[in-house]
Formats: C-alpha cells, structure tokens, sequence
C-alpha cells in the first residue's frame, strides 16, 4: 500500500516548570495553540482534525480533557478525539486517520500538571489492580529495580548513569523550554545522597507542569505550511507485557521492534529525542536502538531536564522535527516511552526532502 | 494444551471471587487566573464575569477563554445580582443527605449581563410556582461567612419584578 507523505510542520511548548500555580489547564494551553497555528500560518479553520493526550489523573478530574477543548474553541463543530497516552500516541492516531486521506491538516496537543497531585502515587495507578496497584509501588521505585537489575547485569554503571544526567544539562543550556540546565561534574552527582536507590535525584525526571503542541499536514499541504517539512518516514508502537516479572528489564524488547518496522536502521540518524524518565532508560534505549556514538542524543536535554508527563513524547516528536525544519539534521529518530519501567515504546522516523 | 492445574495443597482452597483495593489520591486544585480572580470577587460580593472579544458572549464564572472561538477571555463584566431562571428542575429525591428538605428546586439562572447561566438553588417560593423567565435575587451569606466561592450565596428568591420576555433567555431555554 502506497503511504500519504505526512509531516510534523509546526510545534510549540511551554516554558516548564515545577508548578503553574496560577494556570489550570486551558490557560496554560491557549498560548502555545496560538503559537503552532501561527507557526504553521494558518487559523483553526484548516485544520481538519484534532486528537489531543492527557490523563485525567493528573487533574484529579473525570473528563478534565474535555473541558479542556475550551482553549481550541470547538465550534463549528470539529472532528475530535483523545488518547490517555502520552501526546505521541495522540500523532500516531492522527497519522492513521491521515493516511485514510480526508484529513490533510491534524492539530494533535498533550498537557500535564504533575504539580496538583502527587505524581509518583498517581502513576502507580497504571499498575494491574490485583498484585501491584494495591501495594502503591511508585514509578520511582520500579525505575530503581529496573535500575538495580541492570547494574547487577553490568549493563551499565552508575557512572553511565551520571553521565546522562550531566550531558543532558548540558544540552539543555541551549534550551529555554528547559526546567533544568547546567553544567554539573559527574563527581559532584554521584558524592550526592541516594534518593531511591540505586537512583540519585539526578537520575530522575523532575516534576513538571507543560504542555506541547504539534500541527501535522500532508502531501501537498504540508510543503505550503511549512518550507522544510519533517517527513514521517516511519512510526510504530509495540507494547510489553504488563507484568513486570514478565520482562527483562534490563532490556527494551518493545523498542527495537518498533525500530525495526519504522525503518531506523536504513539509514544513519542525525538526532535522536529519546523520551527517559531515567538516566538508565536512555541508557537501555540507546542500545536497544543500536544507535551510534556520533548520533546527537537529546539536544534538547531530554525528559530529565523537563517531564510534562503525557507531553514529554511529543515534545520529543516536536524537538526532533524543530532540527529537520531548521536544517541542523536530514534524519532524525523520536522516542516516547508510557507504562511503568518502559512498558510501551514508540518511534518515529523523521526525515527532511 | 498444557494442563494448569493447582498445586495439591490448594486443591479445595475457596477461590477467591472477588478483591477490594481501596485507592486515595490527593490534590490541590489549581482554579486559574480567570477563576480565581471570579471568587476573589464573591468574597467582595460581586459578581464578574468575562467577555470574549470575537463573539462578545460574557461567561459567568469565567474560565479564561471562549469555548466557541478558542480565545483568551480578558474583558470583565460586572453582572446584577438579580437574573432570569432559564431552565429549573424541582428535586424529589434526597440525595444531598439531608441538606435539603425536598422537594427543592435548583435552576439555571442568567444572571443579569451574562450570557451563559450558573446553577443555584431557589428558595422562599413554593417549588410549584417556579417557572422559566422569573426574576430572582441573590441571597448572600451574612458579611463575616463569605468565602472564595458559590456557597457564599444561600440561595435565590424572586424579586418581585414582572416575569423576563422569552427573547431575553431564549439562546440559554
């Protein structure tokens, strides 16, 4: 079957922050919505379509996303849909219904305030209710097994693990979107006090407030909005099994599927965005990706430097597509991760003409 | 297939039909600026609420933007105290614990200015006598008990004033 050509040709993102007290969720999304319509030049009007990612969890409230269609403005009446997944799943329903050919312009945007609940106790939600909901295991401590099981396996140190932290504050200078940036000595991280161990703060994600926001178009629409379109040449999903003692966590299985049906291999990438919550995560999925050491990974810092969870993917789908525009990379390679100790991985290939 | 069968020790054990896992989550509810500046007003016994400035529809309480055009909602508009019921529903069934003597009366009331309703109880009428197009007032919370919300205001009465003409309330009836 011949595919639509669909490509990301604009994308907008919050300055994150540990909490936006004074915003509830539309607020905090109107401006960015502005902003990729804008950067995209166009009105709501063009756009056919629009898929958004969230959780309900987050707010505390049932159906929060749909309030929360407030800041687009959904009249006349528009085709719409939602994703309790990460904004990156939200692009890849959109690119399904693209390729379906009635859909030539997708709005698709992703928010997530962390700070209103506590986020940690929040995610453990996503667990199976029979065997581990009810113990209220946190996504910190599962990452701190992951992380323990891939020491013990001498998959990497927690050197490696310093170094990640360190790198992606550096990267993340040059980012303004960035809750955390810096440089940092990996002597000075790894003399810190363990956190979860084997994690040091450092290792992990910090707590964010954000929101992201893409417009996709295709084909012929997608040269007149933008003047270098960020071609999709490759987008697939695989998912692990649920529970954690069914998997290697020392490996991501699920990530070097979807590598491999999204074509990352025919050709060298230029940037990877690799959504890891934790320095072991990029670690695993730099390898699960085979991906070599001239490959820019997380230019933009990455989601230890900003975690809007549900956001973080697109962004990373946002930030991987902002090189190809600007002609810094031909090539590059987007990563989101859901689900406890990377349970569900996406990719994405995006290529420039 | 392979058989799965139990160990022999739990051969005759009760299965188990059914678990109960009890789940708590806490959160500290951000209103926004557009609300939060709404109840700061309650606390002064106003009422505000915002224009949009594409199709000039003032919402009451305000959330920041419209949900018709998809932009911010920056222009405030004092309303009345007083407003016109466009819609009511007269309750029969105790499910406020026993807040309420029932049966109870709560309606959409547009209140003078806007052009969205809120919902509030009405009271010191017969619940037989409300209908759609009567005039009610705002009935406030004695000075020393009102707070950043809706509950400072006990209820609505009638006014007294002639009913409303339908094309008033029509786009809310």
């Amino acid at each position: 079957m011949k595919m639509r050509d669909v490509a990301i040709v604009s994308f907008a993102q919050t300055h994150h922050e540990r909490a936006t007290r004074e915003l509830n969720e539309v607020e905090m999304l109107m401006p960015i919505l502005s902003e990729a319509l804008a950067g995209a030049g166009i009105g709501k009007d063009r756009v056919d379509f629009v898929c958004s990612g969230s959780s309900d969890y987050l707010a505390g409230q049932p159906f929060s996303f749909v309030v929360t269609l407030d800041a687009f403005g959904p009249w006349p009446p528009i085709s719409e849909s939602h994703v309790d997944m990460d904004g990156a799943w939200a692009v890849y329903e959109a690119w399904v219904k693209m390729q379906l050919g009635k859909v030539d312009v997708a709005l698709i945007y992703a928010y997530g305030k962390s700070s209103p609940g506590d986020i940690r106790r929040v995610l453990s939600r996503q667990l199976d209710p029979y065997y581990l909901g009810p113990l209220w295991v946190d996504s910190v401590a599962l990452a701190a097994l992951q992380a323990r099981a891939g020491l013990d396996a001498g998959a990497f140190s927690v050197e490696d693990m310093a170094r990640v932290a360190a790198a992606s504050r550096h990267n993340a200078m040059s980012n303004p979107y960035a809750q955390l940036s810096g440089e940092v000595d990996v002597a000075d991280l790894l003399a810190e006090a363990d956190f979860v161990a084997p994690l040091h703060k450092h290792d992990c994600a910090p707590v964010t407030d954000g929101a992201a926001v893409v417009v996709l178009a295709a084909g012929g629409a997608a040269r007149e909005l933008c003047d270098r379109p960020a071609w999709i040449r490759g987008i697939d999903h695989r998912i692990e099994p649920h529970a954690l003692g069914a998997r290697d966590l020392t490996t991501s299985v699920s990530t070097r599927l979807a590598a491999e049906h999204a074509g990352l291999g025919a050709k060298p990438v230029d940037v990877a965005e690799l959504h890891a919550p934790f320095t072991h995560q990029e670690l695993i999925l730099r390898r699960a990706l085979g991906l070599d050491e001239d490959v820019s990974v997380n230019p933009s810092g990455g989601a230890l430097c900003a975690n809007p969870v549900m956001a973080a993917g697109l962004i990373r789908m946002g930030e991987a597509a902002r090189r190809i525009s600007s002609g810094k990379a031909d090539r590059a390679v987007a990563h989101a991760t859901s689900g406890p100790c990377l349970q569900q991985n996406l990719l994405c290939v995006l290529e420039g003409d | 297939m392979t058989d799965i069968s139990l160990p022999e020790r739990l051969r005759g054990a009760e299965p188990v039909r059914s678990i109960r896992t009890f789940a708590r989550l806490e959160y500290a509810y951000t209103p926004g600026r557009a609300a939060s500046r709404f109840l700061n007003q309650v606390t002064n016994k106003r009422l505000v609420g915002q224009r949009c400035p594409v199709c000039e529809k003032v919402y009451v309480p305000p959330r920041g933007s419209c949900p018709t055009d998809g932009v911010p909602t920056e222009d405030e508009v004092e309303l009345g105290q007083s407003g016109t019921i466009v819609s009511f529903c007269v309750v029969n069934v105790p499910f406020m614990a026993n807040l309420m003597e029932i049966p109870y009366v709560g309606a959409l009331i547009q209140l003078d200015g806007a052009d969205i309703p809120i919902m509030h109880l009405i009271q010191e009428v017969p619940y037989d006598q409300v209908h759609m197009g009567m005039r009610v007032e705002a009935v406030w919370l004695p000075d020393d008990e009102i707070g950043p919300t809706l509950e400072s205001i006990v209820h609505f009465r009638p006014n007294g004033e002639p009913d409303a003409p339908y094309e008033s309330y029509k786009d809310n009836a």
